[in-house]
Order: structure tokens, then sequence, then C-alpha cells
């Protein structure tokens, strides 16, 4: 019984369906239909169909499931971490959690006030004081008039704008903005605190007291977070145990460890990996009909360490002599393009014979960049012509490793590009 | 087994009739503010300020006057025309603000509520709570121009005896707009069609208040039907009879105003409470 009292939080069978399309005219004969099951006593025809929330095929219903039969439960005083791809369900699971949105089906009980962490700033008015905002977000986030008076020097001084305080928020810089909209939720005490991506905001200095007060929170004053990153190392270093989520359904709950790693192979396993079988070449131009990435060992793989080496393979397939140049172009999740490799610029130009070529690019030493997630597009040209290109044929990991051969990983916050050097003292 | 005890519950639907007005008591502090920052925030970065709430009835009150009263040659009874209008467009302004303001709620706060939650109906009221400071301005000249006409003309106004009930009327004004509003916002939510039936409908729907054109014009013109069911024309009518003692009140219009108003409102508030909990998945 005791344990039972421990549960703070307990999601059971939530599920939430999503309309795909625009709104239109079927919208209302969709609400008819539901409106008369309603009344007949029926079922909701379309709670029945939708499939699972995979974004890479076109599928065949209208709805999908964007969650499916979550359940879990969260215990006083425990971080819990919620990790998952971009469009696994995370944040969908946080509306749910915030009251934002409501679930299609299941339902959450819980004990205690619940505050979320959504985006900081957000009800901010700019026309009026840092002290008025202080009052007006706290408000917004639930706490009362008195509450919010009796934080109010420690609020100020937390955010570290006590000079700026009874000027209009639209003069102060971003940064003051988000440390203001922090320090408030910080100090709002709830009893189960749910965090978003607060930590992709602000400088690193901000990061760090950021993370310091959620352990604080949980530590301290034994309240209950949910922290959702994608940021493996914070999700580490903060939590005890995880969910992983994918495609709307958790597949993992428990240890903290054992579930980064199951979400690192699980990664692996599924690069989305460009379907070469099902193209269809119209025009006879030269075409790519495979891309693989190995190691040095001769393996197919997705995931590799920073320095290790990596090769890049194309299989292009000709129905004549033909002379191309080859571009890779490596983009990071943002669409940022990190890196190219063009045979172009190094004056490098394949003759394809009839049929099969094989053309591999070899990166000994690695990319030596940041670990992370990346993608490869792949482009064939004679000149300025473009033959053939292929956007997201692969995507690969970079993992963390011991990169400097110091006997353990790089510390802090990892720069885009590494590269080894040595020190000199003259 | 043991029963387990949550003093929260979220599911899929709202009980219909759970308006959770405990919950919204305990964000009273966040109506307040909300209050105050419309009242904070309206007039920064203007030079006229406050000044645009008179210029507006009364610039209005004169074209009417000139369009409706003199060229057109509408009757107002023994009250000066501008009198009469000034009463009907300050009287119909507060309405329509109110009205216009909540019917935007969902689409206006759509990154706030995406974001965090509050009872949503804090926001609606809070509108119709800083409206009334406008409302307050405006009435506030034309009580002015009343005291003129009262005391330094000949035209023989007096107020009725029952000139304290003006109030209740604006309570009842605010309840319909309120209603309509969050009505109005609810359903904006996923058929955007009904933003532009707002903004020209409460025009037309201005002509049939009896803001310009009195009641008996329309009784004598036979064309009763077209004011007959719209509570906002008694509520103006009746307003004038308070302030001017002019124009007639029927019992019917009343109850079927106060019935109207307050069905409206409950309609509003049952459906404003069954949209907040998925209009960020349709906006």
């Amino acid at each position: 019984m005791m344990k039972q009292q421990d549960v703070i939080l307990k999601v059971e069978n939530v599920s939430k369906q999503y309309r795909l399309g625009v709104v239109g005219t079927g919208t209302i004969s969709h609400d008819l239909n539901r409106f008369l099951a309603k009344v007949t006593g029926k079922e909701d025809p379309y709670l029945k169909i939708g499939e699972s929330n995979d974004r890479s095929t076109k599928g065949t219903s209208e709805y999908v499931w964007a969650l499916k039969d979550i359940d879990f439960e969260v215990k006083r005083g425990e971080i819990l971490g919620i990790i998952g791809k971009n469009g696994a369900g995370k944040s969908t699971l946080l509306k749910i959690l915030s009251k934002v949105t409501g679930p299609t089906t299941g339902c959450i009980k819980y004990n205690g006030r619940i505050a979320s962490l959504l985006e900081v700033g957000t009800g901010f008015h700019p026309e009026m004081t840092g002290r008025e905002n202080i009052f007006l977000n706290g408000a917004i986030l639930g706490m009362t008039k008195k509450e919010i008076s009796h934080k109010l020097d420690e609020i100020i001084e937390f955010s570290g704008c006590e000079r700026y305080v009874d000027t209009p928020v639209k003069r102060y810089s971003s940064g003051m903005k988000v440390r203001l909209a922090f320090a408030v939720a910080a100090f709002l005490e709830p009893d189960i605190l749910v965090v978003d991506e607060v930590l992709a905001v602000g400088d690193a200095e901000f990061q760090k007291k950021a993370i310091g007060k959620m352990q604080n929170i949980s530590s301290q004053a034994g309240r209950t977070v949910l922290f959702v990153s994608h940021d493996m190392v914070a999700v580490r270093n903060l939590c005890s145990r995880c969910i992983i989520l994918e495609k709307g359904v958790v597949i993992f709950k428990g240890e903290v460890e054992v579930g980064i790693n199951e979400y690192i192979s699980q990664t692996e396993r599924n690069i989305q990996n460009f379907n070469f079988k099902e193209r269809k070449k119209i025009n006879n131009l030269p075409f790519f009909a495979d891309f693989i990435l190995f190691n040095k060992e001769g393996n197919i793989s997705g995931s590799f360490k920073i320095s290790e080496s990596i090769f890049l393979r194309s299989t292009l397939q000709s129905k004549f002599k033909a002379e191309v140049t080859l571009r890779i172009s490596i983009f990071d999740l943002n669409e940022f393009r990190i890196l190219a490799f063009d045979s172009n610029n190094t004056q490098e130009k394949f003759f394809l014979k009839k049929g099969t070529n094989i053309i591999t690019c070899e990166l000994l030493d690695g990319l030596e960049i940041k670990p992370d997630k990346y993608y490869i597009n792949i482009s064939i040209r004679n000149g300025v012509d473009l033959l053939d290109h292929i956007v997201r044929v692969a995507s690969f990991n970079i993992v963390e490793s011991d990169y400097y051969d110091s006997g353990k990983l790089i510390e802090g916050d990892i720069p885009l590009v590494l590269k080894k050097n040595n020190w000199k003292l003259n | 087994m043991k029963k387990e005890k949550w003093l929260f519950n979220i599911s899929p639907k709202n009980n219909t009739f759970n308006l959770n007005l405990k919950e919204v008591w305990q964000y009273r502090d966040l109506l307040f503010l909300f209050v105050k920052r419309d009242v904070i925030t309206l007039y920064k970065q203007t030079i006229l300020g406050p000044l645009w709430y008179l210029i507006q009835p009364l610039s209005t009150s004169v074209i009417f006057t000139l369009v409706f009263n003199n060229v057109a040659g509408i009757k107002t009874g023994g009250i000066p025309p501008f009198l009469f209008n000034l009463a009907g467009i300050t009287t119909w302004n507060y309405f329509k603000e109110c009205l216009v303001a909540t019917s935007d709620t969902f689409k206006k706060n759509e990154q706030i509520f995406g974001k965090v939650y509050f009872p949503r109906i804090i926001m609606p009221m809070s509108i119709i709570i800083s409206n009334l400071l406008k409302f307050a301005i405006q009435l506030f000249i034309l009580i002015c121009f009343y005291l003129y006409y009262v005391f330094f003309t000949n035209s023989g106004i007096r107020p009725s005896e029952f000139l304290f009930l003006f109030p209740v009327l604006i309570v009842f004004m605010g309840m319909l707009g309120l209603g309509l509003g969050m009505l109005i916002s609810s359903m904006v939510t996923k058929y955007r069609d009904l933003t532009f039936l707002v903004s020209f409908g409460i025009q037309l729907l201005m002509y049939i208040s009896l803001v310009v054109i009195p009641l008996s014009l329309f009784q004598k013109k036979g064309v009763e039907w077209l004011v007959m069911y719209n509570p906002m024309g008694y509520i103006i009518e009746t307003a004038r009879f308070l302030l001017l003692n002019e124009g007639n009140i029927s019992q019917f219009g009343i109850a079927y105003t106060v019935i109207f108003s307050v069905l409206c409102l409950l309609f509003g508030t049952v459906i404003f409470n069954k949209t907040e909990k998925t209009f960020i998945d349709t906006i």
C-alpha cells in the first residue's frame, strides 16, 4: 500500500488521434457522422481507423495515432526522462500532460499541481515592465498574486535583471527575457514539473543554471520532474528512469542507462535507408542503384565513432559510357550543410562503363564532427547537368568516443568540428 | 484491490455541465492581471490616448445625425437627434466591442494557449471587464452632453424613474456579448468562415438593433418582425427609455432578452469548455 502512495502520476492507455490534411468540406461531414453516432449511442466511427504515425510512408487513412496506448507511472521525487526521435510523440504527450490538449482516449491521474516549462517567455507583454510581467507570467503559470509578491525579490535576484525591472520588456535583450521567464518558472514550485527542450535556448551558463535548478527541485524539494529531450547527455545526467517513445508507442521503460543504450542501438537499426528497389528511372541517364556506408572491417554500419574511418560506396548504373562527377553532401538534423565531397572540386571525373559501376569515397580519419545524427544527399553531374540526385539517401550517427585518447569521453559542450592539435609552450 | 485516490484526472471528455468554476476562482488573480494588462497597454504609444474613445462615438453620432435625421428625416420623438444617437451608439459599442473581441479568443491567443494551461474562460471574461472601462469613458461623455441638454436647453428631457436599473442592462449586454462571443470563437477554431461573418454581420446587426432608427418607425412601416427577435434591439430601446424616458418598453421584450442572454451565456460557456480541450489540434 505504501508503494501505491508513492506514485504521483499515472498515465493509463492514453492515445491521441490526429486528422491529416486540411480542414475543408470533408470535415463537416465527418463531424456530422460523429455527431450521429453519438446521438444513436454508437461508437465514434473514426476511432477504429487510423494508422501508426510513420511519416515516411504515405498512409491510406486520413487519421493517424500520434500516441497509442501510452501507459506509465511516475513516483514522487523522481526525474523521468522521455526520449524519442522527432515525431515520436514526445511533444504531444507533454501537451496532454500540461492540459493544453486533451487525449482522444485514456486518462491521466495525478496528485498535486502540474506545471509545464514548455517554452519560457510565453505571455510576456512587451509594453509592460519586468516587474509587471513577473506578476502576469506567474499568474499564467498558476501562481496567486500573494505567492508572487512573496517570492518577488528572489525571482528578480535569480534572473539577474534588477536594474531593468522597471523597464518595459520590449527593451530587454532576448537573453534577459529568457532569464526572467525561467526565473519565474523556477520559483513556481509545482508538484510535477514538465520540461521540454528549454535547455535548447540560452547560453551554456544558463543551461547549467537550469539543469542545476531542476536537480535541486527534485532532490531537495522532493518534487517530480518529467524531462523531455533528445540530448542523451542531459538525460543521463538528470534522470534515473526513462521511457522511450517511437511512432507514438512506448517501446521501453526502465533504467536510464539501459534505456539510452537501447535507444542508440535502435536508432542504428532504423536508419531510414532509401529504398532503391522502388526507384524508377524514366530517362536513360546514369543513375544511382545503391548507396551504402561501411566501416574499416567492411561491415555495413550506420554509426561511427568521431574519428572512425567511413567508406561511402555508390553503385551507379549506366546504359552507355559516360563521364560524371559525384557529390556527397552531409547535413545535420537542422538541414544545415556541414560538409560536401565533390569530385568536381578535385578535378576527378569518373568514366562510367556500360552496366554497373562502383565508386567509393574514403574518409580514413572519419568525419571528426560532433556526435549527432546526420543525413546524406548524393548527386551525379555531367559538367553542370544534373543527371541524378537523391535527397536523404542515408543517415548515420556519429557517436561519442575517446577522441583524444585521453581515457575518457570529451567533457562539456562538444563543438561542431573537432580537430586534433599539439600544444607547445615556448 | 484498494481503491486509489487521485486528486486530479485528465480524460478525453469534459463533463458537459462541469464548468469548473472552482478552478476559475483559483485563477482570479490572473483575471485581474489580464484586465490590468489591457488597461496599462491600451494607450501606449498613442498621442491622443483615451481621447480616441471619445472621438469615435462623437463623430459617429454627428454623422448619423446628419445622415439619418437631417437628410433622411427620421423622427426621434421629442429627443434631440444627436443625444438619441449618442445614447444608442454608446450602449451599442459596449456590446459590439465585447462580441468582436471575445469572438477572437482562441485564434488570437493560440500562441499562449498552446503552451500553458489555465482556464481559458479567463480570457473572454477579462475582455468583458476591461471593456467596461472603455464603456465608462464613453458613458462619461454621454452624461456630459446629457446634463447639457437637461440644464441648458428647454428640450424637456428627464430620466425615467427606473434609471437605477441601467447597470442591470449593462450586465445583460455583457452576458450576451460574452455568450455569443464564446460561441463564435469556439466555432472559428474549425471553421474560419465565421470570422468574415462577424466583421460584416455586426454592422448589419446595428441597423436592426434600433441604434439609429426607433422602434416606433419600424412599427409604423409594418416591418416590426425585423427587430422583434433581436435582444439587442430591446436592450438599446430600454436603455434609451431609462436615460431619456423615450420609446416604449414591452414586457415580452424584456423577458425575451433576459432568457435569451442567460441561455446564450450558458450555451456559450458549455461549448467553449468543450472546445478548449481540443481546439489546439484544429485551429
